[in-house]
């Protein structure tokens, strides 16, 4: 039984139309003019004036920083927590643990800034830290929202190897450690990888979360392109929506290509 | 050794989530003051009381419920065929089938929010194209159809990587035999492919349904005034209204609804599985 034409219509339809704004998008970045519709010119001129604005270019750097120690420490402690879910069968609350690693996956982000706003507010009273709010508690927000994530593409990466490896350098007299670092953790070594891209890419979107838990003079790129667009779209917008669009396909173009690789 | 292994697991889960859920508890029942933080530590259930009697935040948790379940069903709807159409590709082309799903999902939900604000607003691409053939312009922008677009659209793959993962996985000799036998196309999928793949649909509805209740971003930049979701209440009494404890009864009540039927469902013994 194969494909019937109507599913294979139906596929081509939903990604014409998922892929439609996008390459009208990427098209009017080009546009010289800034009536959206109104083509008068191939132009680069919003991609220089992009570069030109200091404001979004601050907020870019400081949402690429923020990303990158905020995957960092979700994959350290993701990697443990899905090597613990996958190996360890039994430990100790394990429910509670589970259930507390996947909350900040099933709620709704304005859940999870609010809750942590909350949390900073009340330590920076109890404690004097962290004193005022900005890129450091939107780090830590953001590594928490994603240790889930990380923990999960670990979990089921090593649920799907199976232990038989493990046991047979243990068999042939590695101890556990040994075992662990020569066999489990090459093991986990692309899922880490994965997890660490999963989380640099959710930290560098989230826009609800940092609006939260930052404060002024912490503004992330998400966030200075929410108040922009409550104002209304900018062109600007247009050349940096292209640009991480480009990027994103070439990053997934290049894993891809690994992937492959790595097959044949 | 296991212990001190998953010790700071342990320790940064009970202050980064734990400790946060028991926060919001404590300051729902706290009283607003004009002070920083604007609160003062009580034991007052006003806020709680206030957030489940007045009608004005029933249309928020109603409306969130209605734009939730709407925008579900629309990307079921749009989504299971396309998710059976990928499963059904064979495996060399299903891989780089599904990176196009996921492509724009890497490109940034704002962005592609400001894509949809390029064709829908009143001097944008649909208006053009409506103008051309000689139809009057249309106002979409900031209405309840454009809002449904815009959440569509960005929660589509959520709803497809789940139920495509569960489709592709099933074994294709069942319905190869249900059609031997005389079943009609129709009767396959209803009978074989559909039970098999609830796994994967209820996955992908909860994916979509419960961020959808809490969205706050896409209603504000796309909906209308009347596009109320009850996120959308809360950024409000947080934000503009600097009304922390209102706000913290509004988290608390919705996380109470997205967790408890989760939990009773979980508890529940399972009719006819072991």
């Amino acid at each position: 039984m194969t494909r019937s034409p109507f599913l294979t219509c139906w596929l081509i339809a939903g990604l014409t139309v998922l892929y439609l704004p996008i390459a009208l998008l990427i098209g009017t970045s080009f546009n010289a003019s800034r009536l959206t519709t109104q083509w008068s010119g191939f132009s680069l001129r919003w991609y220089v004036a992009m570069f030109h604005d200091t404001a979004l270019m601050d907020a870019a750097f400081l949402s690429i920083r923020i990303a990158l120690v905020s995957a960092t420490i979700a994959t350290l402690l993701g990697g443990i927590a899905g090597f613990a879910l996958a190996r360890l069968r039994r430990f100790h609350g394990r429910t509670l643990f589970a259930g507390l690693l996947a909350a900040p996956l099933v709620l709704p982000d304005l859940l999870i800034g609010l809750a942590l706003l909350l949390l900073f507010v009340a330590a920076e009273r109890l404690t004097g830290f962290p004193q005022n709010r900005g890129a450091l508690t939107v780090v830590l927000a953001h590594a928490t929202m994603c240790i889930a994530y990380v923990a999960l593409v670990v979990e089921s990466r090593l649920a799907s190897t199976g232990t038989t490896l493990e046991q047979v350098a243990m068999d042939l007299g590695a101890p556990p450690f040994t075992a662990f670092l020569r066999i489990t953790l090459p093991l986990m070594a692309p899922a880490l990888l994965a997890g660490w891209l999963l989380a640099f890419t959710l930290s560098l979107d989230d826009v609800v979360i940092a609006s939260f838990t930052s404060g002024p003079g912490a503004t992330t790129l998400p966030m200075l392109v929410f108040s922009t667009l409550r104002l209304g779209a900018t062109p600007i917008l247009n050349a940096l929506a292209s640009l991480v669009l480009a990027l994103a396909a070439g990053a997934l173009f290049a894993a891809w290509r690994l992937g492959r690789a790595r097959k044949y | 050794m296991r212990t001190l292994f998953l010790a700071p697991l342990w320790a940064w889960l009970t202050l980064f989530v734990a400790a946060p859920a028991l926060l919001i508890a404590v300051i729902a029942l706290a009283i607003p003051a004009d002070t920083v933080p604007p609160f003062r530590l009580a034991l007052a259930p006003d806020a709680l009381i206030q957030a489940l009697t007045d009608s004005f935040y029933w249309h928020g948790f109603l409306g969130s419920l209605r734009i939730a379940a709407i925008s579900t069903l629309a990307c079921l709807a749009i989504g299971y065929p396309m998710a059976l159409a990928i499963a059904r590709t064979s495996a060399r082309w299903r891989g780089l089938l599904l990176a196009i799903v996921i492509l724009p999902f890497w490109s940034g939900f704002l962005l592609r929010i400001t894509a949809w604000i390029g064709i829908l607003r009143d001097e944008g691409y649909l208006n053009a194209i409506l103008s051309a053939v000689g139809i009057a312009k249309i106002q979409l922008m900031n209405t309840d159809a454009a809002m449904f677009i815009g959440i569509i659209y960005c929660y589509l793959p959520f709803l497809i990587l789940p139920l495509e993962s569960r489709l592709s996985s099933a074994d294709r000799s069942l319905e190869q035999a249900a059609a031997d036998l005389g079943a009609t196309p129709v009767r396959v999928f209803v009978h074989v492919t559909l039970p098999h793949s609830l796994p994967g649909m209820f996955a992908g509805l909860a994916l979509v349904f419960i961020p959808v209740t809490g969205e706050y971003v896409i209603p504000e930049l796309l909906g209308g005034p009347s596009s109320i979701t009850i996120g959308r209440v809360i950024a409000d009494e947080f934000f503009n209204n600097n009304d922390w404890p209102q706000a913290s009864a509004l988290a608390l009540i919705l996380l109470a609804a997205l967790v408890l039927p989760a939990t009773i469902a979980r508890r529940a013994p399972r009719g006819g599985r072991i």
